[in-house]
């Protein structure tokens, strides 16, 4: 009996086989034949252990990043980047990320079921991301077992409804309906960016899509391209600084500085189009899955969908965006350097597509003023969070990426600091209070 | 007969364009085509017949042959309106 209960503890212990065992109960749910049942079954069973490999790529370029970065400038440096972070933290935390996301995506349906807010999250990759990090953070809080999944969840699931109903007033503007919603964890620097642009915006306010802005950047949207091409920078600079003698010594085996760097550089880039094909084939049942549940459920929904439906709106302000929020990016970099703290590298990645979506609301509320301000605001934000949950995610804070989008700086260090001042009960409070107030049936004037 | 939507890092809007077609494609009551989704960085001529991108990173896959450019992702009648008429070019219909 003890052999049964060991081996079945030793199966939900494998992510892969849970994910693997979720994504079967969603195919059976739909009621697939059995040809799909299997395929998807067993993709999603490989597409786990794909994110794994591409972590141990990944790992082999990050590990002598720090160490030049240690060396040539006495502080960490971290390059925060989402698809990095979730599959380091996957080794130890999988089983309770795959677990978190099942249950955070029934909170999502419960949520918009029996409260106003009408939101299903369907952005499938930022829900397993986020699922990741809590998983990290109420573990750190002290957490574990039941209760551990139990918080997380309900966390997930208040996130995945919060994100986008903070930024509808500004989606409203945006889109001119009330029929989808952004579901992007980095709604706070979009809807700061909307507040700042109402700000900024002088009597005349000229919209971006009124001046003649040059294209061809085009590539940048080619995410292989653009992490690799700023990974060679980056690598470049450090390396540069770290000087060749202790990069042939101590980590290149001989091999001349700056060839080492450049192939580290593209190992990075290597590691994270393998996790993505990997995340691809982890999220190929899920999302449809939870879908099409929660259209039957849920029947005024409103869906959260991907940053880049946005994008179209505006195709200026996505360029303006960008570059504000990368410049603000750069300052942040310099302040961080003057002080002393941990030094946040500016991901082109990051800056990209939440930098653009800052541009496009700064846009809407405030014109090109509101774009070029708004995604500067977002640039520092995304720069400075950060640096704060790092040290709310244990062992992870150490690994010289990080998760690079607001919410998760936000959801993060709201959790994580709860536990640090008042334990983990505190979450669980917190949690309930959350919940309770969502659950008012409350109509803002506007939206009546 | 295999269409293949295409966006930026291919995880979250060529999914929802995906899941869009095969609605579509239902509805029209097409059968035999298969649809999935991709990075613009895997993607290359090969992999499908037609492919579905955004306005926005319509420059980044001219190279990708047939090419169905979508003005806005969200809009469905767009979409059912352009899957409409390649079905009807392709015989599937």
């Amino acid at each position: 009996m003890n052999n049964v209960l060991a081996t079945l503890i030793d199966i939900l212990s494998q992510p892969a086989i849970l994910v693997a065992l979720i994504a079967l109960i969603g195919l059976l749910a739909q009621r697939k034949n059995l040809s799909d049942t299997m395929k998807g079954t067993t993709k999603t069973f490989v597409g786990f252990l794909v994110i794994a490999a591409g972590a141990g790529i990944l790992e082999t370029s990050l590990v002598p990043f720090g160490d030049m970065f240690q060396e040539a400038f006495n502080v960490s440096g971290v390059v925060p980047n989402n698809e990095a972070i979730v599959a380091l933290a996957l080794n130890e935390y999988g089983s309770n990320t795959a677990l978190i996301m099942f249950f955070g995506m029934i909170v999502n349906i419960l949520i918009a079921r029996f409260t106003r807010f009408k939101y299903i999250f369907l952005t499938g990759h930022h829900t397993l991301y986020m699922a990741c990090m809590l998983a990290v953070i109420m573990a750190v809080a002290g957490f574990n077992t039941v209760p551990l999944i139990a918080a997380g969840s309900v966390a997930l699931g208040i996130i995945m409804t919060l994100s986008p109903a903070i930024l509808q007033p500004f989606m409203r503007k945006l889109t001119g309906n009330d029929n989808v919603a952004l579901g992007h964890f980095s709604a706070v620097g979009y809807a700061l960016s909307g507040l700042v642009g109402k700000a900024v915006k002088g009597k005349e306010s000229t919209s971006t899509e009124k001046i003649d802005f040059p294209k061809g950047l085009g590539f940048l949207r080619d995410s292989t391209v653009s992490i690799a091409l700023t990974m060679v920078v980056m690598y470049f600079v450090v390396a540069l600084a770290a000087g060749p003698a202790f990069i042939e010594a101590e980590l290149s085996d001989d091999t001349n500085y700056l060839v080492f760097s450049l192939i580290q550089a593209g190992n990075f880039a290597a590691g994270v189009f393998i996790i993505l094909a990997g995340v691809r084939l982890v999220l190929a049942e899920i999302v449809p899955a939870f879908k099409g549940i929660s259209t039957k459920l849920v029947p005024n929904a409103k869906p959260a969908l991907d940053v880049p439906i946005v994008f179209t709106y505006a195709p200026n302000a996505v360029l303006i965006g960008f570059f504000s929020s990368f410049v603000g990016g750069l300052f942040s970099m310099i302040i961080m350097a003057v002080v002393g703290s941990t030094i946040i590298l500016p991901g082109v990645v990051p800056h990209f597509f939440t930098g653009a979506a800052a541009g496009v609301f700064g846009n809407a509320t405030g014109g090109v003023k509101g774009a070029v301000a708004g995604s500067f605001v977002n640039g520092i934000i995304i720069s400075f969070l950060p640096v704060f949950l790092l040290p709310v995610l244990g062992d992870l804070g150490f690994a010289n990426t990080t998760f690079s989008d607001a919410d998760f700086g936000v959801g993060g260090i709201f959790f994580g600091t709860l536990a640090n001042y008042a334990g983990p009960m505190a979450i669980v409070i917190s949690l309930v209070v959350i919940l309770v107030l969502m659950a008012i049936p409350f109509r803002s004037k506007k939206s009546a | 007969m295999k269409f293949l939507a295409v966006c930026g890092s291919g995880l979250g809007t060529s999914f929802m364009v995906e899941m869009n077609i095969k609605q579509v494609l239902e509805e029209l009551g097409v059968t035999g085509v298969e649809v999935s989704h991709s990075d613009l960085s895997s993607a290359s001529p090969g992999d499908a017949d037609v492919f579905f991108l955004a306005k926005d990173i319509a420059e980044g896959g001219e190279h990708l042959g047939e090419v169905v450019v979508l003005d806005n992702i969200i809009d469905m009648d767009e979409l059912k309106e352009k899957v409409t008429k390649v079905a009807e070019e392709k015989n599937l219909i």
